[in-house]
């Protein structure tokens, strides 16, 4: 018995040290870093086993009734209000960077690319789900109609809006512009399209007027909303605060696959 | 469940005397058991921090908000009778009032507020879902290769298939009741009858290994669309969609629970000296025979 109690306080003292170790342990950079380096593993290995798949489509009848909008749901940025007021008469999206012919699309222009039709699973980085259904032009071909350099690695796509982040996700929340970025893969897959209409009807505000990105294969953040202007670039640093993205400035993996 | 884990094969080798020490647990088993100890502490308490992110549970191909027919669990605050916030956790039309622990509990920083599972459950102590996922995933990446490395050893060395799955005449009526009836009495096995698993070790173990705890992992990696994409479909339709794979990725982290649960419960019964040696030196004592 004498043991049995001697070793119950050790088990106390033991579950103290745990809970003040933890702490010290989530902010250890030097822990952080070796943390990190599964995010590498999984992008590695997601490319290595799927390079080329394609995310599932379903069908029309398994459509979520309400397919939640999340991050900003009303840009209050003077620009974006200025075209939402107009209709996006004068909107333009943009396609530059490391391109040889940059392009500047009209709305009108966007909705008379040939298209494609996909409805898919949107899986937010929170833990819920949603189908839809997304229609717009590949952003691969208007990569080549751009005439992609080849030191482009990555496209970059910069949004309206600003956005002030999430308390229910918790961790570090902070104002900053919305941006995304992916790689070459990604861009030229089939399923990445520049999406201008949802459910067959032009995208409300709410889901990304007058378009947002799908980037099927990862996660929610990665599927940019009012997106303005499509960068080629060799490199991601020296956007905002460097990460890649919005959510990945905030500690969130650039490879959102998983 | 009488002991930690299985023994060392003794087919053709001199019975050893009872009562003394014998080499019960291989090196690969012991540096196994403990990363697997690690790595579930870890991916236990970051998951519990990831849940919290969005603390509710679906059936089928989706779920979010507004899919209130598909929500089978949720864990919330609400208004309570006299006016003040409570905890509750509703379980199909189960509502269980969980004040201090679910849906309302104590912040880090001694605050109440209102969060799925409390801060002291989860790693890190505090709400981050950006940070509880990198862990999260380092930790199943060991986890994976630990289990794959354990599965490929034990296949190769009939660790698996001798020590582990159930034999055919183990399955006998009367031995199982005869094994259920010794853990009612906690008589545990002694001498040469505890170089080997019994019926009810074997279950346990086994159904871990073999369909615990890879259901987990495929839950898991379900919730990946990149992985998903990779699997051509497969995942997540195995368990009926992503919603229903998350939900059974949390149903198998709670009978995992269970299962440790019982196992240490049986660690402590059955002598936590002479187990908890055989599992760090791998030396064990079977005692002298009754």
């Amino acid at each position: 018995m004498t043991l049995l109690t001697r070793r119950g306080l050790l088990g106390v003292g033991a579950g103290g040290l745990l809970v003040s170790g933890c702490g010290k342990l989530a902010q250890s950079h030097t822990a952080n870093d070796v943390i990190a380096q599964a995010e590498r593993a999984t992008y590695g290995w997601q490319r290595l086993i799927g390079r080329h798949a394609l995310a599932q489509e379903f069908a029309a009848a398994d459509v979520s009734p309400v397919f939640k909008a999340n991050g900003t749901k009303d840009p209050q940025d003077d620009a974006y209000r200025h075209h939402a007021d107009t209709g996006f008469a004068d909107w333009r999206l943009r396609i530059d960077g490391l391109v040889a012919r940059p392009l500047s699309l009209s709305l009108a222009d966007l909705h008379h690319l040939p298209a494609r039709t996909q409805i898919t699973r949107h899986d937010c980085v929170e833990g819920w789900s949603a189908i839809g259904q997304w229609t717009g032009p590949q952003l691969g071909p208007l990569l080549k109609a751009a005439g992609l350099l080849p030191t482009a690695r990555y496209i970059v796509f910069h949004c309206a809006d600003t956005y002030g982040g999430e308390v229910g996700k918790g961790g570090a929340q902070s104002s900053g512009k919305y941006y995304e970025s992916i790689d070459l893969v990604d861009a030229f897959h089939p399923q990445t399209i520049v999406a201008h209409s949802m459910a067959g009807k032009p995208l409300t505000v709410a889901h990304g007027a007058p378009c947002r990105m799908r980037i099927e294969r990862q996660l929610g953040y990665k599927h940019a909303k009012y997106v303005m202007r499509i960068e080629a670039v060799d490199s991601f640093g020296r956007f905002e605060l460097g990460k890649g993205g919005y959510w990945e400035d905030r500690g969130y993996e650039w490879y959102a696959g998983i | 469940m009488a002991s930690l884990a299985a023994p060392l094969d003794t087919t053709g080798v001199p019975p050893v005397r009872s009562g003394q020490l014998y080499r019960r647990h291989r090196l690969f088993v012991r540096i196994g058991h403990w990363l697997n100890v690690l790595c579930l502490a870890f991916l236990v308490a970051t998951g519990l921090n990831i849940f919290d992110a969005h603390p509710a549970l679906y059936w089928g191909q989706y779920g979010a908000d507004a899919d209130d027919d598909r929500r089978w669990l949720e864990i919330g605050a609400a208004t309570g009778p006299y006016g003040g916030t409570i905890g509750t956790t509703r379980i199909g039309p189960l509502r269980i009032v969980t004040t201090g622990v679910l849906g309302w509990n104590r912040a880090a920083n001694g605050r109440l507020q209102q969060q799925g599972f409390p801060d002291w459950a989860t790693f890190p102590h505090n709400r981050d879902l950006a940070s509880a996922r990198r862990w999260h995933f380092f930790f199943a990446w060991i986890f994976i290769a630990n289990g794959l490395a354990y599965l490929a050893w034990g296949f190769a060395t009939r660790h698996l298939q001798d020590e582990v799955w159930p034999r055919l005449r183990q399955l006998a009526p009367a031995n199982i009741w005869r094994d259920v009836v010794a853990h009612a009495r906690l008589r545990f096995p002694r001498g040469d009858d505890d170089k080997h698993y019994h019926i009810l070790q074997r279950f346990a173990y086994a159904g871990t290994v073999f369909v615990l705890l890879p259901t987990m992992v495929l839950s898991g990696l379900s919730m990946s669309p990149g992985f998903d994409a990779a699997a051509g479909g497969v995942l997540p339709q195995l368990f009926g969609g992503r919603a229903s794979a998350r939900s059974i990725h949390f149903i198998t982290m709670d009978l995992t629970l269970a299962f440790i649960v019982v196992h240490v419960a049986m660690v402590i019964l059955a002598g936590p000296f002479n187990q908890l040696r055989s599992m760090i030196t791998g030396w064990y004592d079977t005692g002298r025979p009754r």
